[in-house]
């Protein structure tokens, strides 16, 4: 287990996990402003809620781990490290973004952190991050894991199954981690799956599981990086199902018919970003400490907008966009 | 090449296919194949048989029944740097395993604004001629030449197999090579030496005067015995091997068809919205077009799902007099 009393403890550390909540937070809260304003071409999936789930496992990684990112992947993304100013260019589909403005909200990436974007298919990532760690084992990297994250949904997959399938056969380095927020899209997991403990998806394949409250940022950390340290271990891969609750809607176009303002409400009360900062007055942090981290976050966010906003728009021909089709 | 130092052996199609692999697995240590029995039992066509004895199991990695799983992980090995080959036992197999190559496969480096490559291959035995009905003798070559950041090989010789299956590994993107059952045991002469057929470039196959026939895989061969019969009237047919669909070599059809003024599209697969189309448009689109002397006429399969019993799938495929005719009317 790791040691939660040296994490408290360690001041630095603690503050970087509150200002990354916080960065991720307001990184939501501005996308969702942008567009209300109108400035956002087309959708974007918001992680509000379930800021701890990205923070939580990507500071558990280490800086060579792969990324394979959820639908709802910006706060995973920021957390392994991207910068909020390119990831926000991306956001408003300029050349200077992360993706040089090809990819948008839901592909954004950071291959020089090593995040990989997701497709347009929910769970499809599973194989891929089979994939990186055959490569890892293959190349003899043994400290290296791929992480990929999917959501409750995604565990209905077939493409899923088959990926944990491969990775305990082939006994891949591989950390399969399922932010399970309780709905996909708008299908409560009670009418998705015949039993909700997820958990038990591993047991045919001979998956070791971990089970966490996804709000709880230090035990995202602490489950992550025991399960990480299995995986590169022994060499196998695990599950982590990471419970949390998205009070952000799905998309755009959610209206929210599907579950009610007080079900919103009492999980918002639950929100890990106000959860931690509670953590961090019992053990010996100031409000002014606090304001401060808010201060910071809020700011490096402002800047990625003002900075994003000046960026270019990327310009292409038809025929320069099919060139780019292919790689050279 | 210099004349006196390669060796060349008359060799078939499936064991070009298995020496361009070797060759490349012996030169570049990522690159490795991986499939379903693809081990001792040799693969369901025989053509990677021998190879896990020099290779070992781990690079001549046998899969479970798991297309989108083992496709998947190709992508992902490729994108950390590995040169994988996937065989697909039949491409009609690619339905299983459709979204790993029309997204993740087919876009990556695109939507991560080119910071990410995929330089892997799939190769899986495609066409029908063996009585393996319809849901294991679908020519599928269209589907994936309409899926922006594919490429699409079908060689139709051994010698041509060897050389672009050699360009496919080295290639930087998600190749699709497509093996025609019927010409895995067709033979050649191959050079034993190494040697790259870079992608996108057709060959005439046969020199003609008369009418172009721009045709890949094992069309080729129906082709040349159309023209063979011809030319002893004094008919005189050019031969287009296409050989890669995606990119397509246009210059060489153009070039073709203005010198012969006439033009036949010959296709294994069903010919509505068939590949054959493209190429018929992409001449009609062109300066080409005021050459011409007559319509392009187009050959291709039945647009009927591939029937089993053996009179029925010689009426569902073009055939030399099928494509005689065509060539008739254009003269």
């Amino acid at each position: 287990m790791a040691d939660i009393q040296g994490i408290l403890d360690n001041k630095e550390f603690m503050a970087g996990i509150m200002e990354n909540l916080m960065l991720v937070r307001k990184f939501e809260e501005q996308v969702y402003a942008l567009y209300e304003q109108g400035k956002l071409h087309g959708t974007t999936h918001l992680g509000v809620g379930e800021e701890a789930t990205g923070v939580g496992s990507c500071f558990a990684l280490k800086p060579q781990d792969c990324v394979l990112t959820s639908h709802r992947g910006h706060g995973q993304t920021l957390a392994k490290g991207a910068d909020p100013k390119d990831m926000m260019a991306e956001i408003l589909g300029k050349e200077a973004g992360t993706n040089r403005g090809r990819g948008g909200s839901l592909h954004i990436a950071s291959p020089g952190n090593h995040v990989f974007g997701t497709g347009g298919i929910i769970g499809a990532s599973c194989p891929v991050a089979c994939g990186m760690a055959l490569a890892f084992k293959m190349c003899e990297e043994r400290d290296r894991v791929a992480a990929v994250f999917f959501g409750d949904g995604a565990t209905s997959e077939g493409a899923v199954h088959e990926a944990f399938n491969l990775a305990a056969v082939w006994q891949l380095p591989v950390l399969f981690i399922c932010t399970n927020n309780g709905y996909a899209m708008s299908t409560p997991l009670r009418k998705a799956v015949n039993d909700m403990d997820l958990t038990k998806r591993a047991i045919p394949f001979g998956i070791r599981s971990y089970e966490v409250d996804g709000n709880d940022v230090l035990s995202v950390y602490a489950t992550v990086s025991e399960a990480r340290q299995y995986v590169v271990s022994r060499q196998r891969p695990a599950f982590i199902v990471e419970h949390t609750y998205r009070t952000s809607g799905h998309s755009k176009s959610d209206v929210n018919r599907y579950r009610t303002r007080e079900e919103i409400a009492e999980w918002y009360e639950k929100n890990p970003v106000s959860r931690f900062s509670k953590v961090l007055l019992a053990n010996g942090f100031s409000q002014e400490e606090i304001d401060g981290i808010d201060a910071k976050s809020t700011g490096l966010i402002a800047e990625a907008v003002a900075y994003a906003e000046t960026c270019p728009y990327p310009a292409a021909t038809t025929e320069e966009l099919n060139a780019e089709a292919y790689a050279k | 090449m210099s004349g006196g130092e390669v060796t060349m052996r008359v060799i078939t199609y499936a064991e070009a296919i298995r020496e361009a692999m070797s060759q490349e697995m012996r030169r570049d240590e990522k690159v490795f194949l991986m499939g379903e029995d693809i081990g001792v039992y040799g693969g369901a066509f025989g053509v990677s048989q021998g190879m896990v004895r020099e290779f070992g199991s781990a690079r001549v990695r046998e899969t479970p029944i798991s297309e989108t799983a083992f496709v998947g992980a190709a992508v992902g090995a490729a994108v950390i740097g590995m040169r994988p080959i996937a065989e697909l036992m039949f491409s009609d197999f690619m339905s299983v395993c459709w979204d790993q190559i029309m997204n993740q496969a087919a876009k990556a480096h695109f939507m991560h604004g080119g910071a990410v490559q995929v330089p892997m291959v799939i190769r899986a035995a495609s066409g029908g001629g063996t009585g393996a009905a319809a849901e294991h003798s679908q020519s599928l070559e269209n589907l994936f030449c309409h899926i922006p950041g594919l490429k699409v090989v079908i060689p139709s010789t051994p010698f041509d197999a060897k050389g672009l299956l050699v360009s496919a590994i080295r290639d930087n993107n998600p190749v699709i090579f497509l093996e025609q059952k019927k010409l895995y045991k067709t033979t050649g002469i191959v050079p034993e030496k190494e040697y790259v057929i870079p992608l996108g470039m057709a060959d005439v196959k046969r020199d003609g005067k008369d009418v172009s026939l721009i045709t890949y895989g094992r069309m080729v061969q129906m082709c040349a015995e159309a023209a063979d019969k011809l030319d002893a009237e004094g008919i005189s047919c050019e031969i287009v091997d296409l050989r890669t669909l995606a990119p397509l070599d246009i210059g060489t059809i153009l070039s073709s068809v203005k010198k012969t003024r006439r033009c036949v599209v010959v296709q294994e697969a069903p010919l509505f919205s068939g590949f054959g189309a493209e190429i018929a448009a992409q001449i009609a689109d062109s300066e080409a077009f005021f050459y011409l002397d007559a319509p392009i006429k187009r050959v291709g399969g039945s647009d009927s799902p591939v029937p089993f019993s053996a009179p029925l799938e010689q009426a569902a495929f073009p055939t030399p007099a099928r494509i005689e005719a065509q060539i008739r009317a254009t003269l």
